[in-house]
């Protein structure tokens, strides 16, 4: 398919601009104009229509096919949301009104929005107070992690480690190397969970915390978890919690009262709003009552006569990490998605997130093999089986042949501590007749890679490309059409 | 129950068919760690919560005349612009894993790599950061990176909301921050020489800057240059329709906001942070990249590319801890430039900056009110000496309707009287002429 710019005609116009009702004057200097107008593609409205029409055909999304991408939690997205985050009172607001005088009485709606999700993820985590800053789960690890960090700088502890699982997703670590730290991996049991022993072991007077994300990417809920928490106490360290799995105990159990002292939540996952192709998300930040004082600035509060302000004045805070009050369209949709759920609906969403993960499971574990073999919470790891290793059909293949019959492939080759890993996370939204016909499309790769195996390796044929040479890609580098 | 499809009856004969139950699915929970009921309301039905959140919006004040800007601006959004990117396709999609089923997302985000580049004068531009104080964080954690040195020069005249947002995001690490200072709205070369040395790994500016004035880089990047130091500019992109670039100045890594093309403000976000370099580079950006490539058959396609310097394959070695970008932000501010085109966002630019000049003519002209900078170049944006204390007449404007400006004591203790007005291509003349009654009046 052509690219925008080749199909740009000289001259051709979108859209109109308004009429000008004031003069063309030239208040800047010569030097500081450019020289020739930026190379944009000359297109008409229709033009630009059909172009993006024609790339969202090349699209898979939730409403278009099922897309049980492991670790991902890809639920419907109520339509609702998208309604709501446009109303024209939220939508054009300006964030800096708040910030003039009298300003923060113009825009009480939106505060009231920020305190009540504030409190709605209180009660849902058993946390003692919210940032809705961070703008994406990564942005919620590294804002912990500053808290973390500004805890023990306040204590004096000298502190230089942070202890990350060997199975944790690779921004765990990221994210406690941008802040400072220093990463010691705990390897995991052959059950897959952490191996508390080996814990033990690694905790000393520099350890400053522990990143978790339970359950874990092995969809495995760690029995031990308070226990670890505990560890982790006794050396003056913090428990940080990476709630991309919350949506398998939402409404059933609280992190908070496992033990965890930070905790970040993906809107994006747990509370519905859409992926956008990988980003706009939303990461808010839960801490228990000693960490509250360093959460970023600001905070919205509540005044004894019921209006919302903004608090500015937070001296032991770690500061401004995001330009204002987090993606508040985001947090908006998730709210609005957290009450028309209410109590019942989310204690719902948990139970019917895991038992359509374990009927995969157990529908698919004569022909696949289980990474481990335990019931699962939200997702289920499996890798092919011998059989299939052995005429050469690997965890990617039976993602590509999955594409030809109509499934957006799992998660493969996560997590790294499973050889061929294919990640398969359905979530609450989804039929038992669409798991049902997975489920037959799983069953018919695994026969198919038995008997035509190089019929599952020539897979996808039904897509407008197959199998991209990404090694080309990355030497060959062609990142723009200028 | 809401948004579940699978009924009571179905769910109990997957349990049946699996030989389990409920209780047995959520076992390894420790029963003392299960919470019971949540102190949490009732579910609402769509109307009900629609009526519930249209009340809330309508406490919202949105019928001010704006003339506040600071970084974030009221735009024209063509209609087609939300059309096409409230296509499911696109929204409802995640990162383009498997290239197969995501080339509409993956072709778009090299466009949008493509335009921004074509906007700015670089050569390649990662698929998105958050926002463009994140932008500019990541744009000096990748100077430092690149040179190796431990020292960032960041004049004043650069958003205060990013830079208290370095400020923050730096604090655990051990990095010299020197800020000079912008005294005539033109950053004084002077200072920045003065403090540019061989330790220097990048200097920080912003055009137009925080007080909307105009400037050429180009003698700073060669300075820098010279001292094996990096230019990082932040620019207003939609200034870019008619101002010189960052690229022809030889900044070596450019970042911005982006929200003006066509995002609208929604309270902070979400928006959409850019950042272009030059090819040495491309290696030491942070960020999601996609590049173009051959499928099996020979076709051209798209991939997400480079992921080695990313955090899910080099953990705590990556150049960044960011995975996501703003794909759908990024896809926005494609389509509204794609709709506008060459023409379209010139004259766009063009218009903003006649406006904000009559609206300057109409102030200044105001008794008691004058000019703060004496090198006056400004785009959209300029600083007004009031008479009075700012915040006092921004406080009186707003009860007669008009979002004047922002207070510039709130981030610069010296300006206590100094107002930044910002005006856009949607203000008319009638409202520039209403705003300068008004203020005549509350002076």
């Amino acid at each position: 398919m052509k690219l925008i710019f080749d199909k740009s005609v000289p001259d051709r116009r979108g859209v109109t601009i308004t009429r000008s009702d004031v003069a063309t004057t030239v208040n800047i200097k010569k030097e500081f104009l450019r020289d020739k107008p930026a190379q944009l593609a000359e297109l008409s409205e229709l033009d630009v229509v059909r172009h993006f029409t024609e790339l969202s055909r090349r699209n898979f999304g939730v409403d278009t096919n099922f897309y049980p991408l492991g670790s991902c939690t890809m639920k419907y997205n109520p339509k609702v949301t998208e309604r709501i985050a446009a109303y024209p009172g939220f939508a054009h607001l300006h964030p800096l009104l708040p910030q003039l005088r009298g300003g923060g009485m113009l825009t009480q709606g939106a505060l009231a929005v920020l305190y009540e999700m504030d409190m709605l993820l209180r009660e849902i985590t058993g946390m003692a107070g919210f940032t809705m800053q961070p703008m994406a789960g990564a942005h919620g690890e590294l804002t912990g992690i500053m808290i973390m960090a500004a805890y023990h700088r306040d204590k004096g502890n000298k502190k230089t480690t942070v202890l990350i699982p060997d199975s944790a997703h690779g921004t765990n670590p990221a994210s406690a190397a941008i802040a400072g730290y220093k990463i010691i991996s705990v390897p995991s049991t052959d059950k897959g969970v952490m191996d508390v022993n080996a814990l033990k072991k690694l905790l000393n007077d520099e350890v400053a915390g522990l990143m978790l994300t339970c359950p874990n990417t092995l969809g495995l809920f760690d029995p031990n978890i308070k226990q670890i928490c505990d560890l982790i106490h006794s050396v003056d360290g913090l428990a940080y919690y990476d709630g991309a799995n919350l949506n398998a105990i939402v409404g059933k159990a609280r992190p908070g009262d496992f033990g965890f002292d930070i905790v970040h939540i993906n809107l994006h996952k747990t509370f519905a709003t859409p992926h956008g192709g990988g980003g706009p998300g939303s990461g808010p930040v839960g801490v228990t009552k000693k960490l509250v004082d360093y959460l970023p600035v600001s905070i919205v509060t509540k005044r004894h006569d019921g209006t919302y302000a903004l608090e500015y004045d937070r001296p032991k805070s770690i500061g401004y990490i995001a330009p204002f009050y987090g993606n508040f369209a985001v947090i908006l949709k998730a709210y609005v998605y957290i009450l028309m759920l209410g109590k019942a609906g989310l204690v719902r969403v948990a139970e019917n997130a895991v038992l359509n993960a374990n009927y995969i499971r157990v529908k698919l574990q004569k022909h696949f093999e289980q990474a481990v073999k335990a019931i699962c919470m939200h997702e289920c790891v499996l890798t092919p089986s011998k059989g299939m290793l052995d005429s050469g059909v690997h965890a990617l293949d039976v993602a590509k042949a999955l594409i030809d019959r109509g499934f957006h492939p799992p998660t493969v080759y996560f997590p790294t501590t499973v050889h061929d890993a294919i990640m398969i996370e359905p979530t609450e939204t989804e039929s038992k007749e669409t798991l049902d016909s997975f489920i037959e499309a799983m069953i018919d790769i695994a026969e198919v890679a038995k008997t035509d195996p190089e019929k599952i390796k020539a897979s996808p044929l039904t897509t407008p490309v197959c199998r991209p040479d990404d090694t080309a890609a990355a030497k060959n580098l062609d990142l723009a059409c200028l | 129950m809401p948004f579940i499809a699978n009924t009571a009856g179905q769910q109990k004969q997957m349990l049946a068919e699996m030989g389990l139950t409920m209780d047995k699915l959520f076992s390894d929970i420790p029963k003392g760690l299960l919470c019971g009921q949540l102190n949490l309301p009732d579910g609402l039905p769509e109307q009900e919560v629609r009526g519930a959140l249209a009340e809330l919006a309508g406490k919202n004040s949105i019928d001010l005349t704006l003339f506040l800007g600071g970084g974030f601006y009221d735009h024209f959004i063509p209609a087609a612009v939300y059309s096409i990117i409230s296509r499911s396709e696109f929204y409802t999609a995640y990162t383009p894993y498997q290239p197969e089923v995501s080339q509409g997302t993956l072709q778009a985000i090299y466009e949008y790599q493509s335009t921004i580049c074509r906007l700015t004068d670089m050569v390649v531009a990662n698929a998105s950061i958050y926002d463009g104080g994140t932008a500019m964080y990541e744009a000096m954690m990748m100077a430092l990176r690149i040179t190796g040195r431990n020292k960032v020069i960041i004049d004043d005249s650069v958003n205060p909301i990013y830079r208290v947002m370095i400020e923050s995001y730096t604090k655990n690490l051990k990095i010299e921050h020197v800020l000079t200072h912008c005294q005539t709205g033109l950053v004084d070369r002077e200072q920045i020489l003065a403090k540019l040395d061989n330790d220097t790994a990048a200097v920080i500016l912003q055009n137009p800057n925080f007080f909307g004035c105009v400037d050429d880089f180009s003698d700073i990047a060669e300075a820098a240059h010279k001292k094996g130091a990096l230019l990082v500019v932040s620019s207003y992109p939609i200034s870019l329709g008619i101002l010189k670039t960052p690229g022809s100045m030889g900044a070596d890594i450019v970042t911005g906001e982006g929200q003006s093309l066509g995002m609208p403000m929604s309270f902070g976000g979400p928006y959409l942070g850019f950042m272009a370099t030059r090819m040495e580079y491309v290696r030491k950006m942070p960020g999601r990249i996609i590049g173009r490539t051959k499928d099996r058959n020979g076709n051209d396609c798209f991939v997400m590319t480079l992921q080695a310097r990313e955090q899910h394959i080099r953990r705590e070695k990556a150049t960044s801890n960011i995975c996501s970008n703003e794909a759908l932000c990024a896809m926005t501010a494609l389509v509204y430039l794609s709709l506008l085109g060459k023409e379209g966002l010139r004259q766009t630019a063009q218009l903003c900056a006649d406006k904000a000049s009559y609206a300057y003519s109409r102030l200044t002209a105001i008794p008691g009110v004058k000019s703060h900078f004496k090198a006056n170049w400004f785009f959209n944006e300029f600083v007004l000496d009031l008479p009075k204390d700012a915040t006092d007449v921004i406080g009186k404007l707003i009860e007669k309707g008009f979002a004047a400006g922002f207070p510039l004591s709130r981030y610069y203790p010296d300006m206590k009287n100094c107002i930044l007005v910002c005006v856009t291509e949607k203000r008319t003349k009638q409202q520039i002429g209403m705003f300068a009654e008004a203020l005549e009046s509350v002076l």
